[in-house]
């Protein structure tokens, strides 16, 4: 079965690609058997800026805390010449992950300053990363900061980026735009190789004994990927730029469908750390056959088969198709309870 | 001659480059002030620095001295070049073995930061009583007097011991030479190259064992060879001398500076001359300078070389004219006819001075002891003692001695210091980077300009809030004035509050330079400051400039570090160099520091630079005094040693203590840390009632004891203050009273760690606890006020608290208060709980370490003891012995107690036969018994009060008169042996390995900081895997030793391991277990620490998830249970959960090594897991088999 597909300017042997974990691509190791078990291409764990700047002043802190003032410990720690501060460890990360594998490596870079995203994008490129991807993680919380302006930033980074970097650059998405396909068609237009859709943000919790608020790491379930396929569907065929899926996948089925509307490639994260790296062989296997069943020679075949554009009935991803689905749903409390089900129909 | 290169370092570092470089092998221990060196050298060798042939030197931390000392002594035999570094005590522990190097001819050099002994106290200050001690060692002892000199020295000495086969020990003066920063002429690989020839070094290798070509070294010799075979040697130490003056004149001629064995400065006719060795030197030289110049003929010899004594050319380098000699001994030998340096001389000169009739009169005296000051008005003061008629001999100089009088006056306005040389002086705290600046602007400005430059800092005697007083020399010509600036023409206080505390203008000259760190502008300036402040201002006409570094650091991200924005301030105004020039370099050298920790960082500073310029303004002087004058620190009600002698100490005035005034054997009263109200928390916690579940949590973990709880009785509040907070108590046991949290506001450290522990939060506002920090000014008085009605509140009953319950066990009182320890110590809680349960009846044998410096270094103590006037009594004897020291207070009391039970049998014909069976039957066990123990003996001794009376019959009053004076020991005695693993795992492993065996009735507790904190961070054998330490700079690579599991063997040893922040209530019960354990008990108690690299706020917290991990296993080992056919261990801990990175990645120890060298830390990283695992399983199957 042909399972090849181009994203990013590459040619891939399969769409399965590994999402920005670093408990999938921190150990070499791993990268060897993601590449074993299939992977079409590799997205590095992403490098995070703000985290380097962090882990900087921590060092600084701690190497002159409490120094200096007792006769007797006027240090607590030696101190060597040089300190790998930087993004030395990921480089090497990089290159080393070039060295031990055939599949390309896509680096994933998290900025903070628009001139580490640059400067930190060339590195990248340096080090041998066949592409980026641009891992623009920012929940806007200033009242102040117009969508405009959190729109011409994801701008910047992408020009900015661009005009420094030679390979392709894929730029990860949120979905929280007044506009998503507005959005889409502006990166699209500043030379966007990819985007990938969507950035899944981890959601906080609450610890009711502690009275605290607590980062919640929750694997994604198949729902979550109800909303790229919406949009790819939307812009496949739209913008120049690929079209990357992330967010639950976790079957053959799913990819297949994310292809039908038409992703170039797939991110997979969950379903691997629930199964193990080996569970991108089943995924695979799962497409295979349910393309041979069906009589498919080539996920190409497929691509976009299924967006808005080619499909049968373009308005079913518009809003019609939310009322459609509610109207089709019925749970057991609403069937005794119609009138709460009309007042959610309507809201 | 080479090329000169200059550069700006202190003592250590300029012996440590040299020795590096010429050494293979380096052993090395810890112990203040030579620890650099061998820091240095661990430093190197971790980045693959090679010496002088190309290897990287082996350098490996050993035991104790004594273990270096055996380990150099090896290496040397087996034919490599083989160097140590150590001071004081360590050099004591290293005596046999210089004896046994010396004896057998080896050439070594071992380099000596010299250092005062423990006599009466501890210092850690320099003089030469420990290189004294090495006198008859039969190494040849050679002695430097400057930075310069001990960077060369450290080459004259490897060279002549090569070429000689003497072993040499180099010294030099701790902290006066070892710590000063100067600006030297740096010696480059040629001139090692030269001095050091090849063929020393092979036949040094030659001279080694090595079985093809055995011999046998080392024999047992009996009396008809070991005389003659001792006398062998002669020819040896003859011609070391000579040797050694030539090797001095080789590295004259290649770098011109020329050293003489005994160098004479002065007038060719002197009359009188000073004769010292070490750093003094300089300063008489400096002196000798300055009254010739005034007409005097004076001159100093200078001894570089003190064994092998060359008594010729001792001789032939004093003047002829000389009449009178003053020889300068740095050491003190009790009982003696003199000093050793003056009985040498006195032979000398009896021996070869040429005419005995124009001999001239040799006076002997001692000065400098343990850094004691050695100014020039000092030296003038000798010279006028010399130029007596009737001159005072064997005199003490710098002291004032009331008792013996046999110190010599002086005045103390005598100056020798230059109007040329610019002399500041900074006041900062240890926490504000002060002296990191100033270290810095030494460098720039000796490094970068022509200018000579000298800094020496002086630290606090408390590692929290601690003082720092930096002094700093910078001038065209050198500078040899080796004591503290007492005229300054530039003053910096780099805290406000400094005003209050401290004379910070005392030591300012006219028309002085006055930087200050203020919150108030400069047109408000002037009536905020102190009336005293005000009048110096205006008396010295002293130009004022102001800047609020504290803003302006904030602004720019540097938080409370104030360093760049001072140093930055001091360069603008102190005219060093052109301004802008300054800022400039100021700048450059911004980059070259922090480049390598990020361009954040640099930028962060550089930031400062600039806008500090613009925050610095001249301050108008008013003709008005509106100033307020300043309370006394010490409050009158005080005791009357507290005001008069411990006061004078806080104030930094100690120097002015007479002889008389101070302890002829070093006791000292406890229950003092209480009258140093220190004032340095900017925040301290605040209580709300309503909140708070009263669980005690706050009071246990509070390493200061501030933190105090208590219940009583509503009418107690009838005269509280207004803000007085308290509320009902919640534990049923205390139905009808009321409770308080209080905190005393002044001793406070605002650690924070009691807010991190609480565990109750308003349920309307989590981020409120019932414990919250709040700034401490706005709140000081009325916390004042307080804390007195607090303390005037009843205690609870003691006897009826439920001692296993943290919240109630907590309402003990401590009598461990207010320790000078870091702020969030993590040893401190425990030694506050065990003075909590046993202090009434407590001794404490405390190793030497970071507990015996917070716990016993003056001014103060924490220890403290409870209205009846009981409470801990504490010795601390040395390091290496503690566990011994504590086995003879046992030994000492059951021996006591032995008797008096004898003398209570033989005399209960007169006692009462049913009173003496009580006494001798009664039941210890509770604290209720024990107080029924102490009512019998107070009524044993009245008893015994009568008899004596009544009784005629000398024998048998004397009986009594014995058995009254061993009453006490009747009263069960709680022994505790305390210190660190540095003492418990390495140099006192030994030692207390067998007071384990020894099944006697004592309790160790090991502070476990798994480093050696008080010297700054040393790995020790309870350094985990993977640490970065001092010695440990590439990451430690062997497993933390188990300690327990080794006592453990023995089966009959109580062992609890435990960690408050983890399990608090599981920690008082094994205190609890311990103590009532009829045997050797040890807990190791994890305790966190500064030299962790981690927030010690959160510190407690951060122990659970070090014990969640399996890195630190909560268990008790009680060999009752033994006894009762159950097993002894029982872990308390649950299996390992997360991994240990969790927990590691959180403490810089770890996590530095990601950043220096990830592939090992990686390594060591999966290695310290496997550990984890496998000592858990272990554990696990011991538990229950």
């Amino acid at each position: 079965m042909n399972l090849t597909t181009t994203y990013l300017n590459l040619n891939l042997r399969s769409p399965l690609i590994p999402s920005a974990c670093a408990l999938l691509s921190e150990d070499l190791d791993n990268i060897r058997r993601l590449e074993d078990a299939g992977a079409g291409a590799i997205v590095l764990h992403s490098l995070f800026e703000e985290q380097l700047i962090q882990e900087r002043y921590e060092l600084h802190h701690h190497l002159t805390y409490g120094t200096e003032s007792f006769a007797e410990s006027l240090t607590y720690f030696p101190e060597p010449d040089t300190f790998h501060i930087g993004p030395e460890l990921y480089l090497e990360h990089i290159r080393q992950a070039k060295e031990s594998v055939d599949i390309p490596i896509i680096a994933s870079l998290n900025g903070y300053t628009s001139g580490g995203w640059v400067e930190y994008a060339w590195l990248m490129q340096q080090a041998g990363a066949d592409a980026i991807e641009l891992n623009v993680y920012t929940i806007p919380t200033d009242m102040h900061l117009s969508g405009t302006e959190v729109e011409q930033n994801y701008l910047e980074i992408l020009q900015d980026v661009k005009a420094e970097v030679t390979i392709p650059i894929a730029i990860k998405l949120s979905p929280f735009f007044s506009n998503m396909a507005n959005m889409a068609k502006q990166l699209d237009e500043a030379g966007a190789d990819a985007l990938v859709l969507f950035n899944r943000f981890y959601q906080p919790d609450i610890d009711l004994e502690n009275l605290s608020v607590y980062p919640h790491l929750i694997l994604s379930t198949p729902h979550a990927m109800r909303l790229p396929m919406r949009w790819i569907a939307i812009l496949s065929g739209r913008i120049h730029s690929d079209l990357a899926a992330t967010s639950g996948v976790q079957t053959g089925q799913d990819v297949l469908k994310l292809m039908m509307v038409g992703a170039k490639a797939t991110q997979v994260c969950s379903a691997l750390l629930r199964h193990g790296i080996s569970h991108l062989r089943v995924i695979e296997q799962e497409m295979v056959s349910w393309m041979e069943a069906h009589e498919y020679e080539s996920i190409q075949q497929m691509q976009g088969s299924l967006s808005q554009i080619h499909c049968a009935d373009p308005s079913a991803f518009e809003r019609a198709q939310y009322m459609k689905a509610i109207q089709s749903y019925k749970a057991d409390w609403a069937i005794n309870a119609s009138a709460q089900a009309d007042a959610i129909a309507y809201h | 001659m080479s090329r000169k290169t200059y550069a700006t370092l202190d003592g250590n570092e300029a012996v440590a480059r040299v020795a590096y470089a010429l050494n293979e092998v380096v052993v090395v221990y810890p112990i203040t002030p030579a620890s650099p060196m061998g820091e240095w050298a661990d430093s190197w060798a971790s980045e693959g620095r090679t010496n002088l042939w190309g290897a990287i030197p082996s350098v490996v931390e050993m035991q104790s001295e004594g273990g270096a000392a055996g380990a150099l002594h090896g290496a040397l035999q087996t034919g490599s070049l083989t160097t140590t570094f150590t001071a004081s005590q360590g050099l004591l522990l290293m005596l046999p073995n210089l004896y046994k190097i010396a004896g057998e001819l080896t050439s070594a050099v071992i380099h000596v930061a010299a250092r005062s002994l423990a006599a009466q106290g501890l210092s850690i200050f320099g003089d030469h009583g420990d290189v004294m001690a090495t006198r008859s060692t039969g190494f040849a002892l050679l002695c430097s007097a400057s930075v310069q000199e001990a960077h060369d020295f450290a080459l004259i000495a490897q060279a002549a011991t090569l070429q000689t086969r003497l072993p040499i020990l180099h010294f030099f003066d701790g902290f006066r030479t070892s710590h000063e920063v100067q600006k030297i002429e740096l010696l480059d690989e040629t001139d090692l190259q030269a001095l050091i020839q090849d063929q020393w070094i092979l036949e040094h290798r030659q001279r080694g064992l090595s079985p093809d070509r055995p011999v046998l070294r080392g024999t047992a010799q009996n009396p008809d060879v070991y005389f003659q075979a001792r006398e062998s040697v002669n020819r040896f130490y003859q011609d070391f001398p000579d040797r050694l003056q030539q090797i001095m004149n080789q590295l004259g001629e290649r770098t011109g500076r020329f050293y003489q064995l005994f160098e004479y400065h002065g007038a060719e006719d002197a009359d009188r001359v000073i004769v010292l060795m070490g750093s003094g030197c300089e300063t008489v030289h400096e002196t000798v300078d300055a009254l010739n110049r005034a007409g005097e003929k004076v001159g100093i010899l200078k001894v570089r070389l003190y064994r092998p004594w060359d008594a010729q050319r001792f001789v032939a380098a004093l003047p002829k004219s000389v009449q009178a000699i003053a020889v300068l001994d740095r050491t003190k030998e009790p009982g003696s006819t003199g000093e050793p340096l003056y009985l040498d001389i006195l032979s000398t000169l009896q021996e070869q001075w040429p005419d005995a009739s124009s001999r001239p009169n040799v006076l002997g005296g001692r000065y400098g002891l343990s850094s004691k000051e050695f100014t020039p008005a000092m030296v003038q003061g000798i010279f006028q003692n010399l130029a007596n008629a009737q001159p005072k001999n064997h005199f003490t100089i710098g002291i004032h001695d009331d008792v013996t009088h046999l110190s010599l006056p002086y005045d103390p306005h005598f100056s020798t210091e230059s109007d040329a040389v610019v002399r500041a002086v900074f006041y900062g705290l240890g926490s504000d980077g002060t002296v990191g600046a100033n270290k810095n602007s030494i460098k720039i400005i000796g490094e970068e300009t022509e200018n000579y430059a000298q800094g020496y800092f002086v630290y606090d005697s408390k590692k929290s809030g601690s003082i720092t007083v930096s002094h700093l020399r910078f001038g065209s010509q050198p500078i040899r004035s080796t004591y503290l600036i007492d005229r300054a023409n530039f003053v910096g206080c780099h805290q406000w509050h400094f005003l209050e505390s401290l004379e910070v203008l005392d030591l300012a000259e006219m028309g002085a330079t006055f930087l200050l760190n203020s919150p108030y502008d400069a047109d408000q300036l002037w009536d905020q400051l102190p009336l005293k402040v005000q009048e110096q201002i205006h008396r010295k006409q002293i130009q004022v400039y102001v800047i609020d570094a504290h803003r302006v650091a904030r602004e720019n991200g540097m938080g409370n570090r104030i360093n760049t924005v001072m140093q930055t301030c001091f360069f603008a105004l102190a005219a060093v160099l052109p301004r802008e020039e300054a800022i400039d370099k100021i700048k450059q050298s911004i980059i070259k520091t922090y480049s390598k920790k990020g361009s954040e960082i640099v930028q962060m500073n550089l930031k400062t630079v600039d806008q500090t310029l613009e925050n610095l303004f001249a301050v108008p002087i008013p003709q008005q005094f509106t100033g307020k004058a300043i309370a006394p620190l010490i409050p009158p009600t005080a005791p009357a040693f507290v005001r008069e002698v411990l006061g004078k100490m806080m104030i930094r005035q100690g120097n002015e203590l007479p002889v008389s005034a101070l302890p002829v054997d070093g006791t000292y009263p406890t229950g003092t840390a209480q009258w140093e109200k220190r004032n340095i928390a900017q925040e301290i916690p605040v209580w709300e009632p309503d909140i708070c579940i009263q669980c005690g949590k706050c009071i246990m973990v509070c390493p200061h004891s501030v933190i105090r709880g208590k219940v009583y009785e509503p009418t107690a509040l009838a005269t509280a203050p207004s803000s007085f907070k308290s509320t009902s108590a919640r534990d049923h046991d205390f139905a009808g009273q009321q409770f308080t949290i209080q905190v005393a506001a002044e001793d406070c450290t605002g650690c924070g760690i009691c807010v991190d522990i609480c565990p109750a939060k308003n349920k309307s506002m989590p981020s409120q606890k019932a414990i919250n920090m709040a700034p401490q000014a706005p709140l000081r008085e009325q916390e004042r006020e307080n804390w007195t009605f607090f303390l005037s509140l009843p205690l609870p009953d003691r006897h009826a608290l439920k001692l296993n319950l943290v919240r109630q066990q907590q309402l003990q009182e401590p009598l461990f208060e207010f320790s000078g320890a870091c702020a969030g110590c993590g040893e401190t809680p425990y030694l506050k709980l065990i003075s909590q349960l046993f202090g009434d009846r407590l001794l404490i044998a405390n190793a030497t370490g970071c507990s015996s410096i917070y716990g016993g270094n003056l001014p103060t103590t924490p220890w403290s003891k409870n209205a009846e006037g009981r409470g801990p009594a504490w010795s601390n004897s040395l390091f290496e012995d503690n566990a011994e020291f504590g086995l003879g207070f046992r030994l000492s009391l059951d021996q006591q107690a032995q008797f008096a039970s004898d003398l209570l049998r033989s005399l209960s014909f007169h006692l009462g036969d049913t009173f003496v069976t009580e006494i001798l039957n009664a039941n210890q066990h509770s604290e209720a018994d024990i107080w029924e123990q102490r009512d019998r003996i107070t009524h044993l001794k009245s008893t015994l009060d009568h008899l004596l009376h009544t009784l005629s019959d000398d024998s048998l009053k004397s009986k009594i008169q014995t058995l009254h004076s061993l009453a006490d020991a009747l009263v069960k005695k709680s022994v505790w042996i305390v210190g660190g693993d540095g003492w418990a795992y390495d140099i006192g492993f030994g030692g207390l390995d067998h007071v384990l065996a020894s099944g006697r009735n004592v309790n160790i507790l090991v502070l476990d900081t798994e480093v050696y904190s008080n010297t700054g961070g040393q790995a020790s054998k309870s350094t985990p895997r993977g640490a970065v330490a001092k010695f440990a700079a590439a990451g430690k690579p062997t497993p933390k030793k188990d300690l327990g599991l080794m006592a453990m063997t023995y089966g009959n040893v109580y062992i609890a391991s435990v960690a408050m922040g983890a399990k608090d209530e599981h920690t008082l019960r094994s205190f609890l277990e311990a103590e009532a354990y009829d045997g050797p008990s040890l807990i190791l108690a994890y305790s966190h620490c500064i030299a962790h690299g981690i927030n010690m706020q959160t510190a407690m917290h951060h122990q659970k998830a070090i014990v969640e991990s399996g890195r630190w296993l909560l268990y008790r080992y009680n060999p009752t249970l033994k006894a009762a056919g159950k097993n002894p261990l029982h872990l308390d801990s649950a299996a390992p959960k997360p991994p240990v990175s969790h927990s590691m990645y959180e403490e810089n120890r770890f996590k530095m090594l990601t950043k220096s060298n990830s592939a090992a830390a990686k390594r060591l990283l999966q290695q310290a897991q496997e550990d984890v695992e496998m000592r858990w399983k272990m554990y696990e199957y011991l538990a229950a088999h």
